[in-house]
C-alpha cells in the first residue's frame, strides 16, 4: 500500500464530530431557543405566546435596563481603565526599576502578590469586601472612627450615593493583577539596548514610556482592553453578593437584570431579550477585537 | 554608570522605593490578612479589640462552626469533582478540535475558530434559560453532571482557540514522516501531537480547573440544593443566613479563599506561563 501525499491533509474532519455535537447541544441550540423565546411572552411554564418584537420595544424604553447598561459603562473605569493604566505603570516600574535594582525574583514576587486577588472566585472576593465595608463593625468604618473621621463612615453598599463606588473598589482590587502579568511578559520583548540608547540620547523616563514602551506593547494593551471590557459586561457574582443590584436599582448590571427577569419576576421572554442585547454587544466587541488584531499583525509583518 | 559619589544616594532611594512598593502590596493583600486574623478570634475578642488587633490566641470555633454549617467537606468534594472532570474532558475536547483545525487545517478553519472564540465570550445569560430547561427535561437538574457538561464545552471553546494557534505552527515534517511510515490520524494525535504539546495541555488543564472552580452564575441556576453546591456558591448563598456573626463571616471568606490560594502556590509557574502565552484571564 502506498500513501499518496494528499492523504496527509485528509481525514481530520472526523475529529471535529464530538466537538460539533457538544457545541450544537450546549451552545448553538440554547442560543437559538433563547432567540426564539425573546419573541414571546412566557413565564417558564405553559405555552409561550408569540408577541413579535414587543420585548425589544419594551427594552428600548426600559429605564432600568438603560441604567444597568450605564452602570456597566461606569464599571469599565474599574475593570478596564484603572487596571490598564496602573497595570502598565506598575509593570513598567517592576520591569525597569525593581528588576534591575533587586533582581528578577523580587519583581516576580511582587507580580505574584498583585495577581493573588485574581485567583479567588469573584463571589468570594465580594464576601471578603462585604465584611471589610460592613457598616457597623467593618474594618474601614472602624478605622475611620478610630482616627476621628466618624463623619466619613458610611453604609457603603447600602447608601445609593456610595454603592456603585464601593463595587468599583472591589473590582479594581480584583482586576489589577491581570494587566500587570500580561504587560510584564510583553516587556520581556523589548531589547534593553533600545531603552539605553534612548537614555543616552537624552530621553526622559516619560518620553521612553510614551514613545517606546507603549508603542511596543500595543498588541497586549489591545488584548487587555478588549478582554476586560467583555468581562465587564459579564459581571454577575460580585453584584449578586454585594448589593443584589440595590439599593433600588442603582448597582444593577445587565447580567443581573437578565437573571432577575428569568428567575425572580419570571418574565422569561423579556429576560431573553435582555440577554440578547448583551450578546449583541459582546459579539460586536469580539469582531472589533479580531479585526484590530489582524490589522496589527499585518502592520507588523510589513 | 553610577559614580561613587552618587552611589549612596542611589542606594538610599532604591530602598525607599522598595519600601513604598511593599507598603502598597501589603495594602493590596490586606483583605487576605484581615480575614485570616479575624477568623481565629472569638466574637468577644473582636468586640473588645476590633478587627485590627492580632488574635490573642488561636480559636477555631468560627471556622469549625461554619465548616459544619455548610457541610464544607461535601462542598469541597463537589467543587473538586466538577472542576477536575471539566478540566480532563475540556482538554480532551480542545485537543480533538484543535487537532482537526490546527494540524489538519480544515477548510473554513478561520471562521470555525472565530465561532469558538465567540462561544467562549458569549454571555452565559443568553444560554441560561434553555440550559436550565434542558437540565430539567433530561433529569440532570441539580446534579454535578449538568454543570460538568456545560463547562466542558464552554472551556473547550477557549481551549480550541488557543490550542489551534499553537498547533498551526506544528512542524509539518513530523506529520509527513509519520504518515509515510503508515501512522494513522489517531496515531498521529496519540503518539506525536499530544505528547509534544503536553506543556500547553497542562496549562489549559490548570486554567480549566480554576475557572470552573470560580464559576458562579450557571452553578447558581443549575445546582439549587445545598448538598450539590460548589465552594463559591455555598459561601455566597449562606451569606446573611443563620444570623451570621462577624467572625463567622470572616471564616466564610477565609474558607472560600484558601483552596484557591493553595492552587496558586502549587501552580504559580504554570499560571504565569499560561497567562503570558495566550493572554488568558
Amino acid at each position: 500500500m502506498k500513501k499518496s501525499t494528499s492523504s496527509i491533509d485528509q481525514g481530520y474532519g472526523v475529529f471535529l464530530i464530538p466537538g460539533f455535537i457538544a457545541f450544537l447541544i450546549i451552545i448553538i441550540l440554547p442560543f437559538m431557543i433563547n432567540l426564539g423565546i425573546s419573541f414571546t411572552a412566557w413565564r417558564g411554564i405553559g405555552a409561550p405566546v408569540w408577541i413579535g418584537l414587543k420585548n425589544f420595544q419594551t427594552l428600548i424604553h426600559d429605564s432600568v435596563f438603560w441604567l444597568s447598561f450605564k452602570n456597566d459603562l461606569i464599571l469599565l473605569i474599574a475593570m478596564t481603565v484603572i487596571p490598564t493604566i496602573f497595570g502598565l505603570l506598575l509593570a513598567t516600574f517592576l520591569f525597569d526599576y525593581i528588576t534591575s535594582n533587586f533582581g528578577q525574583s523580587v519583581s516576580s514576587f511582587f507580580r505574584a502578590g498583585f495577581y493573588l486577588p485574581q485567583i479567588i472566585p469573584g463571589a468570594v472576593a465580594a464576601i471578603v469586601w462585604e465584611w471589610i465595608l460592613q457598616p457597623d463593625w467593618g474594618v474601614v468604618n472602624y478605622v475611620l472612627k478610630a482616627v476621628g473621621l466618624s463623619a466619613w463612615t458610611h453604609d457603603w453598599f447600602g447608601d445609593p450615593s456610595t454603592a456603585l463606588l464601593a463595587v468599583m473598589v472591589v473590582l479594581v482590587w480584583v482586576q489589577l493583577g491581570y494587566p500587570i502579568v500580561i504587560f510584564m511578559a510583553a516587556l520581556q520583548r523589548i531589547e534593553p539596548e533600545i531603552l539605553e540608547a534612548a537614555s543616552i540620547d537624552g530621553a526622559s523616563w516619560r518620553q521612553k514610556f510614551y514613545y517606546i514602551i507603549i508603542h511596543l506593547i500595543r498588541p497586549e494593551i489591545l488584548v487587555v482592553v478588549l478582554t476586560t471590557s467583555i468581562y465587564t459586561l459579564k459581571i454577575f457574582g460580585q453584584v449578586y453578593v454585594l448589593t443584589g443590584g440595590g439599593p433600588g436599582n442603582v448597582t444593577s448590571v445587565p447580567s443581573y437584570y437578565a437573571y432577575k427577569q428569568f428567575f425572580e419576576t419570571e418574565q422569561v421572554g423579556y429576560g431573553s431579550a435582555v440577554s440578547l442585547a448583551m450578546a449583541a454587544i459582546i459579539i460586536l466587541l469580539t469582531i472589533v477585537f479580531i479585526n484590530m488584531q489582524s490589522r496589527q499583525e499585518r502592520e507588523e509583518s510589513v | 554608570m553610577t559614580s561613587i559619589r552618587h552611589l549612596n544616594l542611589h542606594d538610599v532611594t532604591k530602598w525607599i522605593v522598595l519600601i513604598i512598593l511593599s507598603a502598597f502590596l501589603l495594602l493590596m493583600l490586606m483583605p487576605f490578612v484581615l480575614v485570616t486574623l479575624n477568623s481565629v478570634k472569638t466574637e468577644a475578642e473582636f468586640g473588645l479589640y476590633g478587627p485590627l488587633s492580632l488574635p490573642r490566641g488561636l480559636n477555631f470555633t468560627s471556622l469549625i462552626d461554619f465548616w459544619n454549617r455548610v457541610n464544607f467537606t461535601q462542598v469541597l468534594i463537589n467543587s473538586t469533582y466538577i472542576s477536575l472532570t471539566v478540566a480532563i474532558f475540556g482538554v480532551i475536547l480542545s485537543l480533538l478540535n484543535a487537532f482537526a483545525l490546527g494540524v489538519g487545517k480544515i477548510r473554513g478553519r478561520v471562521w470555525i475558530l472565530v465561532f469558538f472564540l465567540m462561544a467562549n465570550f458569549l454571555p452565559q445569560e443568553a444560554l441560561a434559560y434553555p440550559l436550565y430547561y434542558f437540565a430539567k427535561f433530561f433529569h440532570v437538574y441539580d446534579t454535578a453532571l449538568s454543570v460538568i457538561l456545560v463547562f466542558t464545552v464552554i472551556q473547550s471553546a477557549f481551549g480550541t482557540y488557543l490550542l489551534s494557534s499553537v498547533f498551526s505552527a506544528f512542524p509539518r515534517e513530523l506529520i509527513e514522516a509519520a504518515t509515510l511510515d503508515g501512522c494513522s490520524k489517531l496515531g498521529l494525535l496519540e503518539y506525536i501531537v499530544a505528547p509534544l504539546s503536553l506543556p500547553t495541555l497542562s496549562v489549559l488543564f490548570v486554567f480549566f480547573f480554576i475557572w470552573t472552580w470560580n464559576e458562579f452564575f450557571l452553578p447558581l441556576i443549575l445546582l439549587p440544593s445545598n448538598a450539590n453546591q460548589t465552594v463559591p456558591l455555598a459561601m455566597a448563598v449562606n451569606q446573611g443566613q443563620y444570623g451570621m456573626n462577624i467572625t463567622a463571616q470572616s471564616a466564610s471568606g477565609l474558607l472560600g479563599m484558601l483552596p484557591c490560594i493553595i492552587f496558586f502556590l502549587i501552580f504559580q509557574r504554570t499560571l504565569t506561563r499560561g497567562i503570558t502565552a495566550g493572554g488568558i484571564k
